[in-house]
C-alpha cells in the first residue's frame, strides 16, 4: 500500500509533453514553484537567523549579525524565566510528558478498537468511529468551558493528568482511525491461518496481526504526538503555572518581560517548533495517510 | 502476558490442545459475537467521559452560570435569544464564514497548483518536497508568533523587504482579516498539496496514455480526466480544511487576539472571550454550542457531497 513512487514519472511525461527540453512553459512552472517555497521556507529561515542574532543586532532587518547561540542558553536560563514568569525547559519537559502519556494511553485504549471496528461489521461501529471523528472537528471550547469548571472541583486544573485525559481529544481520534485503516488492509486470512494451527484469537492478534501494523502504530503514535505537542487552547485554559506547555511558554515572550526580546522569541519558537519537524519528517512516508485520517492511502 | 512480538515463528503444529479435530480452537458463539463489544469498552468509556463533558457545556447554555454566579438557576432559551440577538455574534459568525470561505478557497487552488507542479518531478520539485510540509508540522501558535515578528511595522521584516516603511500596519483594522488568512494559507495549503499529489500519483495511467494518442491537449486532459479523478482527494481536503476553519483559534489568537476592534473576532475567539475573558459560562457555552451546530450540519453535508464525487470518480476511472 505504501507505494512511494507510482506512475507519475509516465504520468509527468503525458501532462507535459517534452519536459526535458525547456520550453517558456517549463521555465514558468519551475519559477512557479520555486516562488512557493521562498515564500513557504522565508519564515523559518529568518526565524532561525533571528534565533541566532544577538541583542543589539535583532532590530535590525539588515543581514548583518554575529551569530550566537547564546540566546537558547537565556530562554532556557532564570532570565528567561524572570522576563515571562513561565520555566521554559520545565515547560518542555512537561509537553513531553503529556504528549507521551496522552498517546499511551490511546493506544492502549485505541488499538483493540481500532482492531475491532477494522476486523468485524458490529452494530454500533460505525457509530463509534463517528464519534471518534467528531471530536476531531468539535469546537475545542465547547468541552473546555464545563471541564474548567470540572477540572477545578476534581483538582485536576493545572495538572498533567487533566492535561492527559484532555488531549485525549487530539489524540485518539487520530489513532483509532489511522489504525483502522492499517487492521482493514490486513488480510483476516493471515489471522485464519494462525487460529487454524491452533492459536487462540489473542495470540493470533499479538503474533500475527500486531507486528504487522506497526509501521501504522509508529507512524499514529508519532503524528498522534506532534499534534498533542502543537496544540495550544486547551493547556492555555486548563493550565496555570505548574504544568504549562511549551506552546503556551512560546507565547509569553510576546507580552510582558520578553516583550522587547525579538531574538528570545524567535529563539523560544524555533525551541518549541523543532520536535515536530523531526519527527514530521522521520514519519513522511506515512504523513498523508495520517492526515487524512486513512481517507487517503498514499 | 509477555508478548513475543519479535518474528513470524512458525506457529506450533504440535498442539492441538483444546481445538477439536479440525484445530480450530472451539469458542462458544456467543463469545465470538461479544468479542468486538469487548474490545471497545474502553474506548467507549472514553467517549462517554468527554460526551459527559460536553452535554455538561449544553446543560450550560440553559443556566445563568457565570463566575459571579455560582449558583445558577434555570433560564430557558434566553442565552440563545441574547445571542442571537446579539450584533456581535453575527458578526463574527460572518468573520469565520468569510474566513472560512476565503482560506480554504485561496489553498485549495495553490494546493492543487502545487501539487500539479511537484508532479512534474524535476529537480526544484525533488529538491524541495520533503520540506513542503514543514509549516503544516509547526504548531499554530507558533507559526503566529513568527508571523507576528514577520508583521512588526518597525522591526518586522516584511515591510523592509517591501520597502513598505514604517508606518505600513499589516494588523490594522482593514488588513488583519487578511493577514491572518495569509497566514492560515501558509500553514495549510501544504496540506491540501500533499493530499493532492497522494491522489495524482496514485491515478491509473492508461487513461491519459489513450488521450495522449488521441491528440488531446494538456488542458483537456487536465479538465476531462484528471480533474474529475482527483476529485475525491481534492473534496477531502476541503472538508478538513473548512471545517478546522470554522473553529480556528491558534493563530489569529496570537495575532490579533481578535482585534482591531472585533475585525477578527471568529466564533471561537468570540466565545473565549465571553467564557474565560468574561467568566460568563453559559453565555460562552451557548456560542459554543451555535458553532457546534454549525459544524456538524456542514460536516453532515460534506460528508454526503464526498459519497457523491467518489462514486463519480469510479464512473470517470473506469
Amino acid at each position: 500500500m505504501l507505494r512511494e513512487r507510482g506512475p507519475e514519472v509516465a504520468l509527468a511525461r503525458e501532462l507535459t509533453p517534452g519536459q526535458k527540453r525547456v520550453t517558456p512553459a517549463s521555465v514558468v512552472a519551475d519559477l512557479a514553484i520555486l516562488a512557493w517555497f521562498v515564500f513557504s521556507l522565508f519564515p523559518l529561515v529568518w526565524m532561525v537567523l533571528l534565533a541566532l542574532k544577538n541583542d543589539a543586532d535583532q532590530t535590525s532587518t539588515y543581514f548583518r549579525f554575529s551569530p550566537t547561540t547564546a540566546n537558547f542558553g537565556t530562554v532556557l536560563s532564570q532570565r528567561g524565566q524572570d522576563l515571562t514568569s513561565v520555566d521554559f525547559g520545565q515547560a518542555m519537559l512537561t509537553s513531553v510528558l503529556n504528549c507521551a502519556g496522552a498517546v499511551l494511553v490511546s493506544l492502549v485504549v485505541g488499538i483493540p478498537a481500532a482492531y475491532a471496528a477494522g476486523r468485524w461489521k458490529f452494530k454500533g461501529s460505525e457509530d463509534l468511529m463517528f464519534q471518534m471523528l467528531s471530536f476531531r472537528f468539535a469546537p475545542e471550547l465547547m468541552v473546555i468551558v464545563p471541564l474548567f469548571v470540572i477540572y477545578n472541583t476534581l483538582g485536576v486544573f493545572d495538572t498533567k493528568l487533566g492535561m492527559v485525559w484532555v488531549l485525549q481529544l487530539v489524540t485518539m481520534p487520530l489513532v483509532v482511525w489511522i489504525l483502522r485503516s492499517y487492521f482493514q488492509d490486513l488480510s483476516p486470512e493471515l489471522e485464519q491461518a494462525a487460529l487454524l494451527d491452533g492459536y487462540t484469537r489473542r495470540r493470533a492478534f499479538l503474533t500475527v496481526a500486531l507486528p504487522l501494523v506497526r509501521p501504522g502504530i509508529a507512524a499514529a503514535a508519532l503524528l498522534a504526538f506532534i499534534f498533542a505537542w502543537n496544540n495550544y487552547l486547551f493547556p492555555l485554559i486548563l493550565t496555570d503555572s505548574a504544568a504549562t506547555t511549551v506552546t503556551v511558554a512560546v507565547t509569553k515572550y510576546l507580552g510582558g518581560g520578553g516583550q522587547a526580546y525579538y531574538n528570545l522569541t524567535a529563539a523560544a519558537a524555533l525551541l518549541g517548533a523543532l520536535p515536530p519537524l523531526v519527527l514530521a519528517l522521520t514519519i513522511q512516508r506515512y504523513l498523508v495517510r495520517g492526515l487524512s485520517f486513512g481517507a487517503v492511502k498514499a | 502476558m509477555a508478548t513475543t512480538v519479535g518474528g513470524r515463528t512458525p506457529p506450533q503444529q504440535s498442539s492441538p490442545g483444546r481445538a477439536g479435530g479440525a484445530g480450530v480452537p472451539r469458542v462458544p458463539a456467543w463469545r465470538r459475537k461479544l468479542r468486538p463489544y469487548l474490545l471497545s469498552v474502553p474506548a467507549v468509556a472514553l467517549i462517554i467521559g468527554i460526551l459527559y463533558a460536553f452535554f455538561y457545556g449544553v446543560y450550560y447554555t440553559v443556566l445563568n452560570y457565570a463566575a459571579t454566579n455560582p449558583n445558577p438557576s434555570f433560564v430557558g432559551f434566553e442565552n440563545y435569544a441574547s445571542v442571537l440577538g446579539d450584533a456581535l455574534f453575527w458578526r463574527s459568525a460572518g468573520v469565520t464564514l468569510l474566513y472560512a470561505v476565503a482560506a480554504t478557497g485561496i489553498e485549495t487552488v495553490l494546493g492543487v497548483a502545487i501539487a500539479l507542479l511537484l508532479n512534474r518531478s524535476t529537480l526544484i520539485g525533488k529538491t524541495f518536497e520533503r520540506l513542503l510540509i514543514l509549516p503544516l508540522m509547526i504548531a499554530p501558535v507558533i507559526a503566529g508568533v513568527i508571523w507576528k515578528l514577520m508583521f512588526n511595522p518597525q522591526f518586522g521584516v516584511l515591510n523592509h523587504v517591501f520597502g513598505l516603511g514604517s508606518t505600513f500596519d499589516w494588523l490594522s483594522k482593514d488588513r488583519a482579516l487578511w493577514s491572518t488568512i495569509l497566514v492560515d494559507v501558509w500553514i495549510y495549503t501544504p496540506f491540501v498539496a500533499i493530499l493532492v499529489l497522494a491522489g495524482i500519483r496514485s491515478l491509473p495511467k492508461e487513461p491519459f496514455e489513450a488521450s495522449d494518442v488521441d491528440g488531446a491537449s494538456w488542458f483537456y486532459m487536465f479538465r476531462r480526466l484528471m480533474l474529475p479523478m482527483m476529485w475525491p482527494y481534492i473534496l477531502v481536503a476541503v472538508i478538513f480544511r473548512f471545517m478546522d476553519c470554522l473553529k480556528v483559534f491558534d493563530a489569529v489568537f496570537v495575532l490579533t487576539a481578535g482585534g482591531p476592534g472585533v475585525t477578527t473576532t471568529t466564533l471561537q475567539i468570540g466565545a473565549f472571550e465571553d467564557s474565560i475573558t468574561n467568566l460568563n459560562y453559559s453565555r460562552g457555552s451557548t456560542y459554543m454550542f451555535l458553532l457546534w451546530i454549525i459544524v456538524f450540519i456542514t460536516a453532515r453535508y460534506l460528508v454526503s457531497v464526498l459519497g457523491k464525487a467518489q462514486r463519480r470518480a469510479a464512473g470517470a476511472g473506469a
